[in-house]
């Protein structure tokens, strides 16, 4: 259906219904077929909803990754399936208990209990020059926690991030904390292609960029 | 370890190849300006003999190491803060109760002495002339040191309660938090109670007067001490009770199953609350 698949992720057959899969241990009881592909939940996971809407994440498999905000290591499971290397960063312990269940199994994910607002913590630990930075943190500065991590990007890498508006600002209208959010996100990359998440995930903008050379700030 | 490490070195740097605790203590010990092509740099200094093998070492150590850094902060866990609040009003109320018993002895003394802890931090700083004074003396010192020993516990359940139940110390403020977590008895049993229940923890004398037909049934236990509702005017205030609680009742089941700050269910209150408080009261 969607042109733009990473290698490794296929639509697949479950109960009659064709959805995202790859190919790995299962992690919250996905429906899986006989050869290994599980079901990938968009509903559950931005990163899937922004496949499944057939937006341009120009990522594919075996790219080296950061993913800040990883959770329980839903979403963060299933990269690590078709990635290559991927450093997964969450702040919250609790999660990240699962998180490290998750990788357990997974000899290319690596997960770290960090503050993404904080990368001088995590630098010494994961490599420069990756394909792709995905960020999902609920915290106000969402714009400043992507321009942060830069520092990890390839000049020609992809920022795939799902802005919630309610992290931001309760009170004003998406669209609006958007806007700004956006702007401050220009300081430091090029906008390629933005859309609401609203059909999966209420007030969630995803957005795909690309650093902007040094010195263009 | 040596303390002339570049300023952006890995986390191998001073990491003997296979020695997983080191390498495990530096992810979390050390950092680093910028990040650099790691896997690359450990191959060329010899710390991995190839780039599989490095990632193979990484993937070991941020297991061992994420791990044991989830435990440790884990551990400050809801039977601390239950310790240190129970600890903090124990000092508390024996501060005071000494106070008063030095209160009535300094006043022998013909001195004017304010009762209180106050009062016994103006007698710790006497010079006693007589054996019977310095036991006075000595006696308030004890009554100000378990005054400032009060005040440590209530700074440490401040400072782990979020750590401990981010949402609810949000919403409760962190030591009414650490209050209910102890009348509960720990944040899985706090998860497990209904609203109803949170709402009315440390009233239980009333609540069992009410149940044996004594009496109306109590509106609040200790969430009173909080602002949305000692703060709201009494014809409301069952209603300020009952919408809090509810919150406080899901605020702990966040904590408790998945541990994340949700915004939202804050947001949720503090329009619940102005709603609650805009309704007009009686004359």
């Amino acid at each position: 259906m969607s042109p733009t698949l990473p290698s490794g992720v296929e639509r697949r057959r479950f109960d009659g219904r064709d959805r995202l899969a790859t190919r790995g241990d299962p992690v919250y009881g996905e429906p899986q077929d006989d050869e290994g592909w599980r079901a990938w939940d968009a509903g559950r996971s931005k990163l899937g909803a922004m496949l499944e809407l057939g937006m341009d994440l120009g990522i594919d498999g075996d790219d080296g990754v950061l993913y800040l905000g990883a959770a329980s290591g839903t979403t963060v499971s299933h990269v690590a399936d078709f990635a290559g290397p991927t450093y997964a960063v969450e702040f919250a312990p609790r999660p990240t208990r699962d998180l490290v269940g998750v990788a357990e199994s997974r000899p290319n994910l690596f997960p770290l209990l960090k503050d993404a607002r904080e990368p001088e913590t995590y630098a010494h630990v994961v490599e420069s020059d990756l394909d792709c930075l995905i960020q999902d943190v609920a915290t106000r500065g969402q714009a400043t926690v992507a321009l942060r991590n830069r520092e990890f990007l390839a000049p020609d890498g992809r920022l795939l991030a799902a802005f919630k508006a309610r992290s931001e600002d309760v009170l004003s209208d998406p669209a609006e904390v958007f806007d700004d959010v956006l702007d401050d996100l220009r300081a430091g990359y090029e906008i390629l292609e933005t859309q609401r998440l609203d059909r999966f995930h209420d007030d969630h903008l995803a957005v795909v960029a690309e650093p902007r050379p040094e010195g263009s700030e | 370890m040596s303390d002339q490490r570049p300023e952006s070195a890995g986390w191998f740097a001073d990491v003997d190849p296979g020695d997983l605790d080191a390498g495990a203590a530096a992810i979390y010990d050390q950092t680093a300006d910028l990040p650099r092509d790691w896997p690359a740099e450990a191959v060329r200094t010899g710390f991995a003999a190839d780039e599989a093998d490095y990632y193979d070492a990484l993937h070991e150590a941020t297991l061992a190491a994420t791990r044991e850094a989830v435990e440790k902060r884990e551990r400050s866990d809801d039977k601390q803060l239950t310790h240190a609040v129970r600890a903090m009003d124990d000092a508390e109320r024996t501060a005071n109760e000494l106070a008063e018993r030095l209160a009535e002895w300094a006043g022998v003394f013909d001195r004017d002495v304010p009762g209180g802890v106050g009062g016994a931090r103006e007698v710790a700083a006497w010079t006693p002339e007589t054996p019977a004074e310095e036991r006075v003396v000595s006696l308030a010192e004890r009554v100000v040191d378990l005054d400032d020993e009060r005040a440590e516990l209530r700074s440490f359940v401040e400072s782990h309660a979020p750590d401990v139940a981010p949402n609810l110390a949000e919403m409760a403020g962190p030591v009414l938090a650490a209050r209910l977590l102890s009348l509960a008895g720990g944040l899985e049993s706090l998860a497990k109670k209904p609203a109803g229940t949170v709402q009315v923890l440390g009233a239980e004398d009333a609540l069992f007067a009410h149940l044996r037909g004594r009496g109306s049934s109590p509106k609040h236990g200790v969430i009173f001490t909080h602002e949305y509702v000692r703060g709201t005017h009494p014809d409301h205030r069952g209603s300020a009770a009952r919408a809090f609680a509810g919150k406080l009742a899901i605020a702990a089941r966040i904590d408790y199953y998945s541990g994340e700050f949700k915004q939202s269910v804050h947001d949720d209150l503090t329009e619940r609350m102005a709603t609650i408080r805009e309704r007009e009261v009686s004359q």
